[in-house]
């Protein structure tokens, strides 16, 4: 039978078997990927090898470009993201505590998001020219309209219960606010910032499409302008590890920030 | 006795995009300070909706509610509420929910430093009286839902409520538990003075709790009758076994019987039986 336990519905595995199929997980694709372009089957202009992808990373270290790429991708990435989560997190509770402004906005925010924020781009250029406040911008569009529906979303989730025991108690409107709403909604909120952050970065190509000259996603396109597919890789490879990291961040506060949560005994 | 609670000719009209639904018609019903009325009922007979009027957490279609001294127009700290669950605070200890209050407004109008220390001394007494004190700094996730619900009456009577209003407080938990809790609650309530309004579905348990029954029946949500509880003011469970108190038990499980609108069609259950 205990070959069979592994796969009992949302069944526990030991922390040393969760690591080992992560690595698995992680290593297999690439494995499979370095015999499949080591084998000379395919041109490597079509799929570079491992190899050429890290010597493409190492070279463009070397440049000094690397660096201020990243720098500047990520500059770009947080201030779109941080200008959304500023103007959602405080939209998104009026949304998701009074029904009046929920009937006023959230049919607006439906429509607009269903908008790609591509077809911005023209209008970006328009309205906010074409430094960088213009790849902000869209990088916000993409992300702050998602973000005020999930933020009202978890806002609406926080229990009635714990809602009307305050009001019970004698809790003022705004006191429920701030000592009921805010803290009941604060870890979902969090999960709500780190789903969006992937979603800024997912929009960092996009928003360097718009006259840049630098960041990790212009030098995808302008690898794509050259042909020079292990680039591409390795500017993709980049962003993915960038928001792994990012990733594993927002979980490693999510854990700090709330231990009633995860300190289960 | 005054009437702490009054509710005169309440009508309450739920208004929904099927049309509206009369939950309750016509309740009069008066509470005496001290008491611990209990009501029962079938399910949709409005129950909870007159506790939740009483609470102020509803507003009356017509008629009205006086609760000590005052016409209730929305919630107030003299008419505490426990909720069957899910109102504890999960990011507080249980000693940071049971103060909880004392972060309110209301609660520390002009308030000296002797009334932060009697408060603490209060929370620290409530806190023993309800069985805490070993659990004081754990979460409410770390607690089984007995726990959980003791918590959720301490902190309701952190400041002294006239009327403590409980909405099917124990309905979540198991029959040894509940049992345990009604010996709680009994003895807190008459340490503590205050009027009781508590619902529920377990008729044992009204009977047991409560001075006075109050049974309300379905379509439209009305008062069907009030039984006084031939028991002294303080219960044991061996009572649960006196003649009395089986019989009074019988009464109200037929009388909620014939009010549910339910019927046992013999002839029908034998054509189903045959087919």
């Amino acid at each position: 039978m205990s070959g069979g336990r592994g796969w009992v519905i949302r069944g526990w595995i030991s922390p040393a078997s969760y690591w080992t199929l992560a690595v698995v997980g992680l290593v297999l694709p690439v494995a499979a990927w370095l015999l499949v372009s080591s084998s000379g089957a395919i041109n490597p202009v079509f799929l570079p090898g491992p190899s050429a992808v890290v010597h493409r990373v190492a070279a463009w270290f070397d440049d000094g470009d690397l660096l201020s790429d990243i720098r500047i991708s990520f500059f770009r990435v947080l201030a779109g993201w941080a200008l959304s989560a500023v103007i959602a997190m405080p939209l998104g509770l009026l949304i998701g505590t009074f029904r009046r402004i929920q009937a006023l906005l959230e049919p607006l925010t439906d429509f607009i998001r269903y908008m790609p924020a591509v077809a911005f781009i023209p209008l970006v250029m328009l309205w906010v020219g074409i430094d960088e406040s213009a790849k902000v911008a869209i990088i916000f569009i993409g992300t702050f309209f998602q973000m005020v529906l999930m933020v009202a979303e978890d806002v609406r989730r926080v229990p009635m219960a714990q809602i009307e025991a305050a009001q019970t108690m004698g809790a003022t409107r705004a006191e429920v606010i701030e000592k009921v709403i805010i803290p009941s909604a604060k870890p979902a909120l969090l999960d709500t910032l780190r789903i969006t952050m992937g979603w800024a970065w997912t929009y960092l190509v996009v928003a360097e499409l718009v006259a840049a000259n630098s960041g990790l996603g212009y030098a995808i396109v302008k690898a794509q302008r050259f042909l020079q597919t292990d680039k591409i890789f390795a500017g993709i490879i980049l962003i993915g590890l960038i928001g792994l990291a990012m990733d594993q961040f927002f979980r490693w506060a999510h854990r700090a920030a709330f231990p009633w949560l995860h300190g289960r005994n | 006795m005054a009437g702490i609670i009054r509710c005169r000719g309440v009508c309450k009209i739920f208004d929904s995009r099927r049309g509206s639904v009369p939950a309750l018609q016509d309740v009069n019903l008066e509470i005496a300070a001290g008491e611990f009325v209990t009501i029962v009922g079938a399910s949709g007979c409005g129950k909870s909706t007159l506790l939740r009027l009483i609470a102020g957490l509803e507003t009356v279609t017509s008629g009205e509610i006086e609760a000590v001294g005052a016409r209730v127009h929305g919630p107030g700290a003299e008419r505490a509420m426990v909720f069957q669950n899910y109102s504890l605070y999960p990011w507080l200890t249980v000693m940071g929910n049971i103060k909880f209050p004392r972060q309110l407004s209301v609660h520390n109008r002009d308030s000296t430093s002797s009334d932060v220390e009697a408060a603490s001394g209060r929370a620290d007494a409530l806190l023993q009286l309800m069985g805490l004190s070993a659990v004081e700094t754990a979460f409410p996730a770390q607690l089984s839902g007995g726990m959980q619900q003791r918590v959720a009456i301490a902190r309701a009577l952190m400041t002294r409520p006239r009327v403590l209003l409980m909405d099917e407080p124990f309905g979540a938990l198991d029959a040894q538990t509940r049992e345990v809790m009604h010996d709680l609650i009994l003895h807190v309530c008459a340490l503590e003075k205050c009027s009781v309004v508590f619902v529920t579905h377990d008729v044992e348990e009204a009977i047991y709790l409560g001075h006075r029954v109050v049974l309300m029946a379905p379509q439209p949500g009305r008062v069907e009758c009030v039984y006084n509880v031939p028991l002294g003011s303080t219960r044991d469970q061996e009572m649960k076994h006196t003649r009395e108190f089986l019989h009074l038990k019988g009464q109200i499980l037929a009388r909620i019987r014939d009010t549910c609108g339910v019927r046992t069609d013999l002839e029908l259950l034998q054509k189903l039986s045959r087919a």
